[in-house]
């Protein structure tokens, strides 16, 4: 059983300084690179991952001082976690209309909305998302209508929304090779002159495919400001992270390339935002520094990657090994500060963090309602009465005139043909 | 205007500096165009010329490369990017499939990608092991991509022109065995379109229809079968997705009798598809069935066997000579 536990990571340091140890001799070996480069000073300053993963509030939503990263301000936490519960509430929905039958499939990142909403929160205007299938929450962050972001998922075209209206990407199905295409929209930027930073994202199970290494070199030789943000959640399908990589941890890989890395527990929303707000903001050339970093979070995700599928990929590693711990790492109890208790039953806390973000005890009400499942229809319609927060459109597909009665009447309507 | 004497290699090269000339969001990169200009000396000087920002060496990743060049034309720029050789462009397979084919459908038309890929094809140049690929039916048959290949030296020069204007992503399949083709051109004397077949000789006996590195092969079989009393017209199909089917069938439907030279093995592949088009709309004009020479189903020969594997004249007129002329 693999599980993710910072108490090994002293092991990890020593494993990692032997991987640096093989770098610099390769790297002398050719002549590759300047000695400073290849220093172990430089490896471990500027390119090394933290020993443990940034965390500035734990699970018992316990503040921790930090020294390289700082708790974000009361708003930014404020907003996050706000925006942390319309996350979560979105994906419970999604999943609801795939056992409903109104989505093809539901990738869900239940358990990852902190990384979802961590990603483009540190965003700018200008700047882009390059999301996969699993990256919903995310994309609907950014601005991007929740109907529009289902769309694909749905069924009815391969994207629903304008990649340019909002510098979101199509989301990616073939694994990591969006990542190629984040580079290539940084280089134009830096050709170009512009401000721009682009924020992609891949899962571990990613990491694996070429394009992800292709895409991290390109990124480093053009020096392309691009944030290779790794959600990592442990398992590709059925596959579990050791049968991916041996590497130390997967922010490692990003110094093979010359790229910094850094780790944060993918469950710590304020953890996230000063890990990923620093790799934008310093690591990009906004401030001093012209230095990319690889983020890898640690999540828990408690669903299945897909809802529905074969039945050999349905659930094979839920409940499972490390359920119970995942569920004490859930993002979402930790805003509502120190509650154990809370921890234990994410469920809960889950209605309390609304009051805390000052949401109305009606929509509180309503995802209580939800959760307890009622009727299908009656959860889809209260997902369209806004507790996502969107403008409040019908997920259902329109009724074409002469259905309705044939339905009705219990008649399929017949197919229509074309002229 | 004036004529002068270049080669296809030095046309492409000029169709590529006229090109960022004209149009500062052109850009061209691959593996080793920079300094050293290509193994084929295709972008040679344009690094001096243009700077490093414009025309400069990637990494040796071809994924990487056009998947970069995907993102790259996203964000307002017209990438141009060479695979070094044919098989060498294959682990790029998938970011032409799944990316740039479809970009454009997948978002109804918001993002369109205008980007060439440029692949130097075919064999003829004594190349060993994965140097001599005709990987053009792999992209003819994925919707979504523009495949052109010139056969002149005054095409290579517009269709590369025509290429990097073009709103949606092409193809541009260069025959390597007439880089160094010389002819007496006027590069500013229009060419058709993408999309456009041309004939390149009249005859009424019959049609031979080729395009790319078959086509000069094909124009030299015609020559002979004129001094042999059959007078044969000759269709450069230019431009292999779209394909101009009015142009080929006007030509098949004046002659009766058709033959399909390409240098690709034929099962499955750009031949297949017009012959198969061809009859389609063609049936009643047919005195005969529609041939093939084409490369035989086995991969591509060391450089020693390579003549056998080409279509020859030999190999046209023999299948000239079989369509059933005692009949008519």
């Amino acid at each position: 059983m693999w599980l993710p536990s910072v108490s090994c990571a002293g092991g990890l340091r020593e494993r990692a300084k032997r991987v640096h140890h093989q770098t610099q001799s390769t790297s002398r070996l050719i002549g590759a690179r300047s000695e400073a480069r290849t220093s172990m000073s430089f490896v471990e300053e500027r390119l090394l991952p933290s020993a443990e993963p940034v965390c500035l509030i734990d699970q018992y939503g316990v503040p921790h001082d930090h020294p390289s990263y700082g708790l974000p301000s009361k708003e930014a936490l404020l907003d996050g976690y706000t925006q942390l519960i319309k996350g979560r509430r979105f994906n419970d929905q999604a999943s609801a209309l795939v056992r409903q039958g109104r989505l093809a499939v539901y990738p869900s990142s239940f358990g990852q909305e902190a990384c979802q909403l961590a990603a483009t929160m540190v965003l700018r205007e200008g700047d882009w998302l390059f999301p996969t299938y699993r990256d919903s929450v995310s994309i609907m962050s950014r601005g991007v209508d929740p109907i529009e972001t289902l769309t694909l998922l749905r069924g009815d075209w391969h994207s629903g929304y304008d990649p340019y209206e909002h510098k979101v990407a199509p989301q990616a199905t073939p694994l990591a090779t969006q990542l190629p295409h984040a580079v290539g929209v940084a280089h134009a930027a830096r050709l170009k002159g512009e401000d721009t930073v682009v924020m992609a994202l891949v899962g571990d199970g990613g990491t694996s495919e070429g394009d992800f290494h292709e895409a991290l070199n390109f990124a480093a030789v053009f020096q392309a400001p691009v944030v290779f943000f790794i959600q990592n959640n442990e398992y590709a399908i059925s596959v579990p992270l050791a049968r991916q990589s041996a590497a130390p941890s997967l922010a490692h890989k990003g110094i093979g390339y010359g790229i910094p890395g850094e780790r944060a527990d993918g469950n710590d929303l304020a953890g996230l935002l000063a890990v990923l707000g620093q790799a934008v903001e310093k690591g990009t050339g906004r401030r001093q520094r012209s230095r990319r970093a690889a983020g890898r979070p640690r999540t828990g995700r408690r669903e299945g990657p897909r809802r529905r599928g074969p039945a050999a990929h349905r659930g094979t590693h839920l409940p499972g090994p490390g359920a119970h711990q995942r569920r004490r790492r859930d993002p979402v109890p930790r805003g509502c500060g120190g509650r154990p208790v809370a921890a234990a039953r994410p469920d809960r806390a889950a209605d309390d963090v609304p009051r805390a973000a000052g949401l109305a005890g009606r929509r509180r009400e309503a995802a209580c309602r939800g959760r307890r499942g009622r009727g299908g229809r009656a959860v889809a319609r209260r997902a369209d009465a806004g507790a996502v927060g969107r403008p409040r459109r019908s997920v259902r597909p329109p009724v074409r005139r002469g259905d309705a009665a044939a339905a009705r009447a219990g008649r399929v309507p017949p197919r229509r043909t074309r002229p | 205007m004036t004529h002068t004497k270049i080669s296809m290699a030095q046309a492409l090269n000029q169709a590529l500096r006229d090109a960022m000339t004209a149009d500062e969001t052109v850009v061209m990169f691959g593996e080793d165009v920079g300094a050293l200009g290509g193994v084929f000396r295709i972008t040679d000087g344009l690094t001096a010329e243009f700077g490093e920002q414009r025309c400069f060496d990637t990494p040796l990743a071809e994924a990487g490369i056009v998947g970069m060049a995907v993102g790259m034309a996203m964000n307002g720029l017209r990438p141009v990017v060479e695979m070094q050789f044919d098989a060498f462009g294959y682990p790029a397979f998938e970011q032409i499939v799944s990316h740039v084919a479809k970009m454009r459908n997948r978002t109804r038309g918001r993002v369109t990608l205008p980007m060439v890929i440029r692949i130097p094809y075919g064999g003829g140049i004594g190349g060993v092991e994965h140097h001599s690929d005709s990987s053009e039916s792999y992209f003819a048959h994925t919707p979504g991509l523009t495949v052109v290949t010139p056969a002149t030296v005054a095409d290579a020069y517009a269709l590369l022109r025509k290429a990097i204007e073009f709103p949606d992503p092409v193809v541009f399949m260069e025959p390597k065995k007439l880089y160094w083709a010389k002819e007496e051109v006027d590069l500013t004397e229009s060419q058709p379109g993408i999309g456009k077949a041309v004939v390149r000789r009249e005859g009424a006996d019959a049609t031979l229809i080729a395009y790319g590195p078959a086509v000069p092969v094909a124009l030299e079989a015609a020559e002979v079968a004129a001094a042999e009393g059959r007078q044969l017209t000759v269709v450069d199909v230019r431009s292999l997705a779209p394909f101009d089917d009015e142009t080929v069938c006007a030509a098949v439907r004046r002659t009766g009798r058709a033959v399909v030279v390409a240098e690709a093995s034929g099962f499955a592949s750009v031949s297949s598809e017009i012959v198969a088009r061809v009859t389609e709309k063609c049936f009643h004009s047919l005195a005969a069935p529609v041939r093939r020479v084409t490369a035989f189903d086995i991969p591509f020969p060391p450089p020693k066997l390579e003549k056998h594997q080409l279509p020859s004249v030999d190999r046209i007129l023999d299948a000239v000579d079989d369509l059933q002329w005692e009949d008519s």
